[in-house]
Parts: structure tokens; sequence; C-alpha cells
């Protein structure tokens, strides 16, 4: 992350700016991935003219960085007229698509109106595979004639490799087709639950010795050794640390004008239908619960060696029951990572030892090499890899 | 000595924050901060306006500054902004900023001498 970048990021935070917002404009989709978390029938998005007034309304507020995503955004007839307020309003825009109906012609709008990036999920470069999960047949070429569109017009594309039980062979293909078709590649280890709290979907993820093995590629992870260190001794400062940038400098407005902390948080905090943007950006209640909370108000969380390096999300600590809980999914994570329990694994263990039902075994010493803190390639909040921000 | 005219680049995104522009250019996604003064020229580019016109208005009469080094400064610091696509710099009025690469090129145009040029 560039210096400028850090010092607008901490200045956004200090002063309670909403640098970024990611609008979801709607949940209508071509495709029906079998691992998806939203509900795709249109329960009344907003219009046009409600989306135009909200974007006038987060650039008054200071937004630079618009992710525009659903559904799928090209569903919506009005999604250019939408882009290009957008883009008059000088947000930096990423887009969100599966590509399957970027044609020469919203290829050549999408180059016009200088969008930063699109983020296409590919799944297997295999079609079988990838339209199985996608449950749209022909869905694989389509997209890919998207991006071929996009990347000989110069528009910078990054392809999202979601990892699940049904794909897990594949990343290396869709690592390879996206260097064939000069696009950025990025994992995505995590199956998120749905927005209304159903489960049912993250069984489908990777986990154990899976998850272990992916960050053990060093064509995944960069350098294994670093990525992979046991977790540094835990400092008062990082005690003293936000979560994350949900709710503090960044929040999720749904189709319906619902107002989030962030698309994987949807705790509700406001709908911009019918309150202004900045009332809720400073006047929620719940935002300003989130906002209080420190690394040290974590009950469990504050005890775990993890703390500083875990990419626990309080998202889906919420959709677990909790926000200051612990996210058992990111306990995962960092476990599979480093090899090193974390303390909502041992209470876990320990409240079923107390039933008789296992025995806890021997914990690795923790603090013995822990000198490195996890490099930059990290987990967002969408659980996309990343290297940058 | 030909008016120099200045436009706003127009694949970038900005946000003004505390009177400062900061920008994020789309091509390569840098990251720039304008300063006070900086962002005052860029308000003012609306390239029709010639160059002279904005220093007189938006640096000579707010700072205890001599014109001849406003302009300089200014022509230095529009053509460093040109080089990075932030702005649009010619020798003659841009009443529709192009949009695209290649428009933003041919509008580059304005001749390295003449930025230490004096005013007419």
């Amino acid at each position: 992350m560039s210096s400028l970048m850090q010092e607008l990021n901490q200045s956004a935070l200090d002063t309670g700016l909403p640098l970024s917002v990611h609008l979801d404009v709607t949940y209508r989709c071509n495709e029906r991935c079998v691992h998806c978390y939203l509900d795709h029938d249109d329960h009344g998005e907003m219009t046009t003219a409600e989306i135009k007034d909200v974007l006038s309304q987060l650039a008054d507020a200071g937004v630079l960085f618009l992710t525009l995503s659903g559904g799928e955004v090209l569903m919506r007839m009005d999604f250019f007229e939408i882009l290009e307020h957008a883009r008059a309003l000088l947000f930096d825009v990423r887009i969100k698509t599966n590509a399957f109906m970027i044609r020469e012609q919203e290829a050549d709008r999408i180059l016009e109106l200088g969008v930063r990036s699109l983020q296409v999920s590919i799944y297997s470069h295999r079609p079988e595979v990838h339209d199985a999960i996608t449950k749209l047949p022909g869905s694989l070429k389509r997209s890919i004639a998207g991006i071929r569109l996009l990347r000989s017009r110069g528009v910078k594309v990054i392809i999202a490799n979601v990892l699940m039980r049904q794909n897990l062979s594949d990343y290396a293909g869709v690592k390879v087709l996206a260097q064939e078709l000069g696009a950025e590649y990025t994992i995505d280890p995590t199956i998120t639950p749905k927005m209304d709290g159903d489960r049912s979907i993250v069984g489908m993820g990777i986990g154990g010795n899976d998850l272990r093995q992916v960050f053990r590629n060093p064509e995944l992870v960069g350098n294994v050794e670093e990525f992979c260190a046991p977790p540094p001794v835990v400092s008062d400062d990082v005690l003293d640390e936000t979560p994350c940038s949900a709710g503090h400098t960044a929040c999720y407005i749904s189709p319906y004008g619902e107002l989030f902390p962030c698309v994987q948080f949807p705790l509700p905090s406001g709908n911009v239908r019918t309150q202004k943007f900045i009332d809720i950006w400073r006047d929620s209640t719940q935002l300003k619960d989130v906002r209080s909370i420190r690394a040290r108000d974590l009950p469990v969380c504050s005890t775990c060696s993890h703390v500083g390096t875990c990419t626990r999300c309080p998202g889906l600590a919420y959709m677990e029951g909790n926000m200051r809980g612990p996210s058992t999914q990111d306990c995962e994570k960092s476990f599979s990572r480093t090899g090193v329990v974390s303390a909502n694994m041992i209470l876990k263990a320990a409240a079923r030892a107390k039933s008789g039902l296992v025995q806890i075994a021997g914990l690795p010493d923790s603090t013995a090499t822990a000198s490195t803190r996890t490099p930059a390639v990290y987990f967002d909040s969408s659980g996309t890899q990343s290297a940058s921000v | 000595m030909n008016a120099t005219y200045v436009a706003r680049g127009t694949k970038l995104a900005g946000r003004k924050l505390k009177n400062q522009m900061i920008i994020m250019t789309a091509r390569d996604s840098v990251l720039s901060s304008l300063n006070e003064l900086g962002t005052a020229i860029w308000d003012a580019a609306d390239g029709v306006t010639p160059l002279e016109e904005i220093v007189e208005r938006k640096v000579c009469a707010e700072y205890d500054v001599d014109r001849a080094e406003a302009l300089k400064d200014a022509e230095e610091f529009v053509q460093d902004l040109a080089g990075d696509g932030i702005l649009i710099v010619s020798d003659q009025p841009i009443v529709t900023p192009p949009s695209g690469d290649k428009a933003g090129q041919s509008h580059a145009t304005k001749a390295p001498e003449a930025a230490g040029g004096q005013p007419a």
C-alpha cells in the first residue's frame, strides 16, 4: 500500500470519512451459482433516480472508492446510466460482474468511462466444472469472451477464483487461463452464509487439509514461510486496533437501500430510501456500536495468539450470533495457515472434553519462533486474497 | 506567446477532502494529492480559461507572489500533471474534453519552451 493511501486511510479513520462504498445495484442474476449467498428475486430495487441521488449523496459525503456489484450488474437496463453518473461524480469505480453479457458495445463503454477494474468470478478452466457451479450452460465460454473484449481494450480484469470442494483441483488451470487472458488472479477460499443467516452453503467450502495445502502453495501465497509463520507475541497496540474497515471507513448499500457495515456484515443500520446517507453514517446506533469495538473488547479473540494476524471478519462473527465473538471460519484459516490452534478452538475442545466427548491434544508452542508478522498477502472482507489495497 | 489551456483528465477519479484534491488515475491506479494551490488550479481547469488568467485570479489575487514566477510554476505544474493524465494541456481551448488515452495524448501538445515564458 502506498504511503499516500495509508495516509488517506488513517485520515478517513480519524475523521469518520466514508472512503469506500460497495453498492449492489441488483440481486438479480443470470447465473445461479450453487454457493451464492443472495436471493435473486427482485423485492423492489431502487429506481434509477434513487440510485443517482444516493451516488450524489455519497460524493458529497467524501466517498472516493465505489464498487458496483450484484447480482449481475448488467441485469439492470439502466446500468450504464448509473455508471456514467458515478464517473461524472469522479468515483473510482470497480465493477464485479460475470462478464457474460459484455459484448463489443459494453466493453467500449466501460473503456470510455474509465472504470478502474472489473472482477470476474471464474470457477474452473473446464466448462463442465464452471458451468455446473453457475448452473448456466455456456457461461464459461461467454465469460471468457467478455474478458477478452475487455482486455483487448486494455481494461484491467481480475479473475476471482472461489475455491470449494467442487473445483478445488482446478485453481492451477484457472491461474494459467488468467495469465493467457492478461488478467490478474486471486483466490477466495471462503464460502459465506446466506444474507438471511442460512449456513447450509458453508459446507461447500474447503477446510482442513485442503486449506492447509492451498496456504502452502507458493504460487498462491508467495513466501510460504512468511505467510504461514506462527503469530507474533501480542502487543498492547494490537489490542487497540479496530477489527477492519467495515463501518469505520466503508459500508455496503443493498439494491433496496439498506445500509450495512459491509456486504458480509448484514447488521441493519439504516435505509437510504428514508434517510440521508450522511445522517445514517454519522448517527446510526448500529454503526456507532461497530465503531466502538477494539480488539481488546473481543472476549475470546483478545485472548488468542492470532489476534494480531487473524483475518477475523466481524460480519461472519455477527452471522454466527455475536459480532464481538470469533468467526469460526477465520479461526480455521488461522489454524490451517500456521498450525497454531485458536483460543476459540481451545474453548470449544474444552467444552467437548468437559462433556466427555474428546480429549484435548497438546498445543504447539506458539511463541517459540514468533518473530514474523503475516505478510502483505491477506484475505479481505469478501475473502478475496489481495496483495495491496 | 500562445495561451495555455487546461482541462481535467477524463480517466481519473477524485475527491476534494479538506480542501485538497485526491486523485486516482484509472490507467495505473496511482494516487496523487494536490495541495491547496494545485487544487485551485484543478478547480479552474475548465478547458477555456487561459492558464494565465487562472494564475492571476487564483494565485496572484490570493498570495503575495511574483506574477511571472507564479505563471512559470503553474506551467511546470500543469505539464507535470499532464504527463500523468491528470490534466489535459493545449494551446487551443479544450471545449469538449476528449475521452480515451488517444485523445488525451493528442491534446497534451503544450510546447515545452513556453513553460518558462513571461506573460504578455
